[in-house]
Formats: structure tokens, sequence, C-alpha cells
């Protein structure tokens, strides 16, 4: 801000000496520019304030935390012990196997999603009849209430009580039929919202260039994968970032339909029983910054190695 | 032409009833389950063989339940139109003005998006116990804005994107200020992408779990998701099913209003502010 005033008063200055209006004119546009400068930012201030005190401050503050023996059932205790609690954190299989059952739920219900997601889009953009009813139904699983969705499930899960448990079964009283049934509630829930970022993408690929490419005697499948999956690539790469991002702090579904029981906790579990069961602030910051860490790496992989365009960050380049 | 027509016009009837089948079997479910009563609730039917309302009656006595809509209710409309005017106001600068750092403000943004709330629980646990926030409404809303902002932020300047900017500097011409154009010109234009935005905040708000969950203790600032999770039974170890499946179908009721009533704004709200190009 206060490198532009130098050489806008040296033109100024220049100026000066052939004409006066213009001289007046760009003072008038700099001052212009001066008050859209201090709109902008004052417009945007209290949206930035709001957005760095609850998640900036805590972060750090998370560092701080974990940094220190914080046990709220031992106030005295309280001391810096460096990194005690990470190393107590990485070396504990609780930790490990919640770090992989939540990649695993993460890896195949992104997968799952993305191809059901994309059959959804299609039918939404293409259907020849009730596009309204269709988007409209599809739209009920993005709204519906997480917890809401996860009771349907349990329920339908539940021995004697639900329509798709067999006789005799309990299959959420174990460890691969639960994780099945977390991973299939987390796909109920989100192929509509995928199926919209994708259809957004769909909504953009020239008509003509699938004409052509079917006078050229291109299949159906050819066509999809030659010419529309190119051209809606970064839609895909943005739905794909969102959804393994949001899949990777599952929580609600995991917390309605077992509890974690028979290891079905993901990293959002554990941390969350570690503060209400376990009360050490120390130790559930140092797997807050952990979960932190390792959601950047996941965003910043999608973005260097796939090359997923941020959505906004470049839109003025675009318009 | 007419005959392959209208068996494609069938074939996609068949493949629209598969959605429909799809979205709505599970919260059917929550429907049936609600309306069975004691003796029919173990039979593993679909249909109730016998409806009736005794579970919707018992919840809306119960003062725990109850108490919980009023929180989720306030807390979520609150933290809605605050989210909805910060919002606006930055997506407003983001989409028309030049400034240094504006940038950074969307990349922000897109952090903030992304972010792991579990992240923040146990921070903002010990942050809001220091500062008495902790099991308030205030508790609540705070989170709530701040990740509904992102979202605001990115809807709303897609949205505003889309405004005939023309007028604003017909309104500068005929000598109003930058916020005099912003407040009477482009305000009423912008209303229902304002509006859209608001449901698709409402909805998150009212989605919350982990918050809810985390930085609550008492009926006080609880809302419904985590209070059905505290629903008891006649022992401790049985969720009462009945009551919990009618507390979920009410809390699905404003849902289901605003996607058959909004469909088409929400589905323009999620698209717009996604994926452009």
């Amino acid at each position: 801000m206060t490198a532009t005033p130098t050489p806008a008063v040296a033109e100024a200055a220049e100026e000066r000496i052939d004409d006066g209006t213009t001289e007046i004119a760009r003072q008038r546009y700099t001052e212009a520019k001066r008050a859209e400068r201090k709109l902008g930012l004052t417009l945007v201030a209290p949206a930035v304030i709001v957005m760095l005190a609850v998640t900036a401050y805590p972060i750090l503050y998370a560092i701080w935390l974990s940094l220190n023996q914080a046990d709220l059932r031992k106030p005295d205790a309280n001391k810096f012990i460096w990194f005690d609690n990470y190393i107590t954190v990485l070396s504990s299989p609780i930790w490990w196997t919640a770090f992989g059952v939540t990649m695993l739920i993460t890896v195949v219900s992104a997968f799952f999603e993305l191809v059901l997601g994309m059959l959804l889009a299609i039918v939404m953009h293409r259907t020849l009849v009730g596009r309204g009813l269709v988007r409209t139904s599809a739209l009920l699983p993005y709204a519906i209430v997480t917890v809401v969705a996860a009771f349907s499930w349990r329920f339908a899960w539940t021995a004697d009580l639900g329509y798709l448990t067999p006789e005799g079964s309990a299959p959420l009283t174990k460890f691969g039929s639960s994780v099945a049934i977390i991973i299939l509630a987390e796909i109920w829930k989100t192929v509509p919202f995928m199926a919209l970022l994708l259809m957004a993408g769909l909504a953009l690929v020239p008509e003509d260039l699938l004409k052509a490419a079917s006078m050229d005697g291109a299949s159906a499948w050819k066509r999809f994968w030659l010419v529309t999956v190119p051209l809606i690539k970064p839609a895909i790469l943005v739905a794909l970032l969102f959804r393994t991002l949001d899949a990777f702090r599952i929580f609600d579904n995991i917390f309605v339909l077992t509890s974690g029981a028979n290891k079905t906790s993901s990293v959002s579990m554990v941390t969350y029983s570690n503060l209400i069961r376990g009360l050490n602030l120390g130790i559930g910051s140092a797997m807050s910054v952990l979960i932190f860490i390792t959601t950047g790496i996941i965003a910043f992989l999608f973005i260097k190695l796939f090359g997923a365009a941020a959505p906004g960050a470049d839109a003025e380049g675009r318009r | 032409m007419q005959p392959e027509t209208t068996s494609r016009k069938l074939m996609w009837a068949g493949v629209n009833v598969l959605v429909l089948l799809y979205a709505f079997i599970p919260v059917l479910w929550l429907v049936a389950l609600s309306l069975k009563d004691d003796k029919t609730l173990n039979d593993g039917n679909y249909v109730p063989v016998s409806p009736s309302g005794k579970n919707y009656s018992a919840i809306f006595s119960n003062s725990d339940f109850t108490r919980s809509l009023i929180n989720s209710i306030g807390i979520c409309v609150i933290a809605t139109l605050v989210a909805i005017v910060l919002g606006t106001m930055a997506a407003y600068a983001i989409a028309r003005l030049t400034f240094p750092g504006k940038r950074l403000i969307v990349a922000m943004a897109l952090l903030v998006a992304m972010f792991p709330q579990i992240a923040l629980v146990t921070p903002l646990f010990k942050i809001e116990t220091t500062l008495r926030l902790f099991d308030t409404w205030p508790g609540l809303i705070i989170p709530y804005i701040t990740f509904a902002l992102p979202l605001a932020i990115y809807t709303l300047s897609a949205f505003f994107r889309e405004i005939p900017w023309d007028l604003e500097k017909a309104a500068k011409m005929d000598g109003a200020t930058p916020y005099q154009a912003f407040r009477q010109v482009i305000t009423p234009l912008a209303m229902p992408g304002v509006f859209t935005t608001a449901i698709l905040v409402f909805i998150a708000c009212w989605n919350d779990f982990l918050f809810a969950l985390s930085l609550t203790s008492t009926t006080n600032a609880r809302t419904v998701p985590a209070a059905m999770s505290y629903f008891t039974g006649a022992t401790t170890f049985e969720k009462p099913t009945g009551p919990i499946a009618a507390a979920a179908v009410v809390i699905t009721i404003p849902i289901l209003i605003f996607v058959l009533v909004f469909q088409r704004r929400i589905v323009a709200g999620l698209t717009s502010g996604a994926v452009k190009g």
C-alpha cells in the first residue's frame, strides 16, 4: 500500500509540466483507487478477523499445548515437555489403527463416490423427463443431517430391528461389516454433492463437440472417455480433493454407527474420545496438529501432483 | 423417431425411479420406525403395521428435546444471519473491488473450508472454558460462523459476478458513493443469491454434530443432533429407537421443505461456487 504513492506522485509531477487537467484527472483517479482499496479492506476485515480468531489462533494454541503436559485431571503437573506427546501418540497402536481405518474409509468412499457421483451427474444432466424431480430427490441425502442418516443406517442394520439385517446376525458388531456400513453411509450421503459438482463441469462440455465426435463414429463410451473426461478434469479433481479432505475428518457416522467399537474409530473419533474421556489436552492437541498436518499434505499432493486448481483461486483470470 | 424417443423416455423414467428410491428409502425408514409402536417395533418390517403418533407426543413432552430444538433453531438462525452479513461484505469486495491481499483472503477462505474441525475441538474446548463460552449459545455460534464464512464467501462472490454491474456505474455517475452504490443498487439485485446462500449456510449449521457434542455439556446449548445421541431408553444400554426416529424426522422436515421449495436455487448455489471452467 505504501509503495504506490511514490510513482504516482512522480508521474503527476511530470504531467504538471504539459497539462494541468490531466493531473487533476489523475489525482481523482488515484483518490478513487485509494477509496476503493479502503472500502475493500474494510468490507473483508470482519470476515477475515473471525476466521483468523477461530482457526489460526486455536491451531497455534494447539501447537503450544501439544508441547506441554496438559492433563485436566492433574492441573498442577503442567510443564513444557517438547515432543513427548507426539512420541506417545505416534508410538500408540490406537492412533495407527485409527489412521489406517480413516485412510481406508477415505480411499474406498472417495472412489465409489466419484464413480456413482459421475453416474448421477449424467442422469441429472441428461434425463429427458422429470429433471426437477430427480434433482430434488438427489438433494435430500446432501441436505439431511448426517446424524439422522446415520441413525437410519444403524437401525436398518440392527439385529431384529432392521429391514436390511439378515436373520440372526449383527453386522455392527464386527469390524469388517461395520466398516462396510460406515462406508455405505458416507457414500449415500455424499454422492449427490459429488454429482452436483460434476454436473457443473458437464454443463460446460460443448454439445457440438460431442455431436462431432458422434458423427466421426465415436461410441458413447469413447465420447465419455475421450471428450467429456478430459474437459471436466478440473471439476473431477476439485470434487475429489474436497471429498478426500471431508472423508478424512469423518466423525458423525462412526460416532452413531459404532461409537468406535471393534477398532472402527477414525482419527477424529480418537481425538474426541481423548478429550472427553481422557481430558488430556496435551495428547489431544498433538493429535489435532497431526490431523492438521495430514490434511495439509493431502491438499498439497492434490494441488501439486494432479494440478487440482483451488476453486475460486484463479476466478479472476477466467472471467 | 417417435417410438425411439418414447422408449428413451421410458428408460429415463426407470432411471429416475432408481434415484428416487435411492434418496427416499433410508428417509422413509425413519418415518416408518417413528410410527411403529412398542409391539411392532422389532418386527423387522419396512412398513409399520399399526401406525401411531405416540413417539411424537413423547418427544414433544420431553423438555430435553424441545429445549434442544429451540437451541438448534436459535443458534443456526443467528449464525446464518451473522455469516451472511459478513460474507456478503467480503464477497462484494472480492467480486468487485481491487485491493491488496485479495488472493490471500480467497486462499484463506479455502483453507478454512478444508480445515479439519476436530483439530479445533481440543483448543476451542480449553479457550471456551477459560472465556466462559463453553456450553453457551455464543460458544457454538462463533465456530458455526467461522465454518460458514468460506461457503458464504465463495457462493456469494460467484453470484455477485453475475450481477449487471453497469447499473452500479450508472449510480456512481449520478453521484452515488461506492457505499451508496453497494447499499441501494446492488443489494436488491443480490438478494436472490444472498437468500440461496443463507439456505446453504443454514443447512451446514443444522448438520453440525462435532462442535455441538464437544462444546456443550448440558441442555443449555445442546442442539438436536447432539441431544439425539444422549436420548436414553429403559436401560442405559438400550437406545430408544422410536423417539430417536421421531426426533430425526422432526429435524428433517425443515430440510425437506428447503429442498422441495428451493431445489433450483440450491443446485445453482452449490454449483456456482464450486467449479467454473
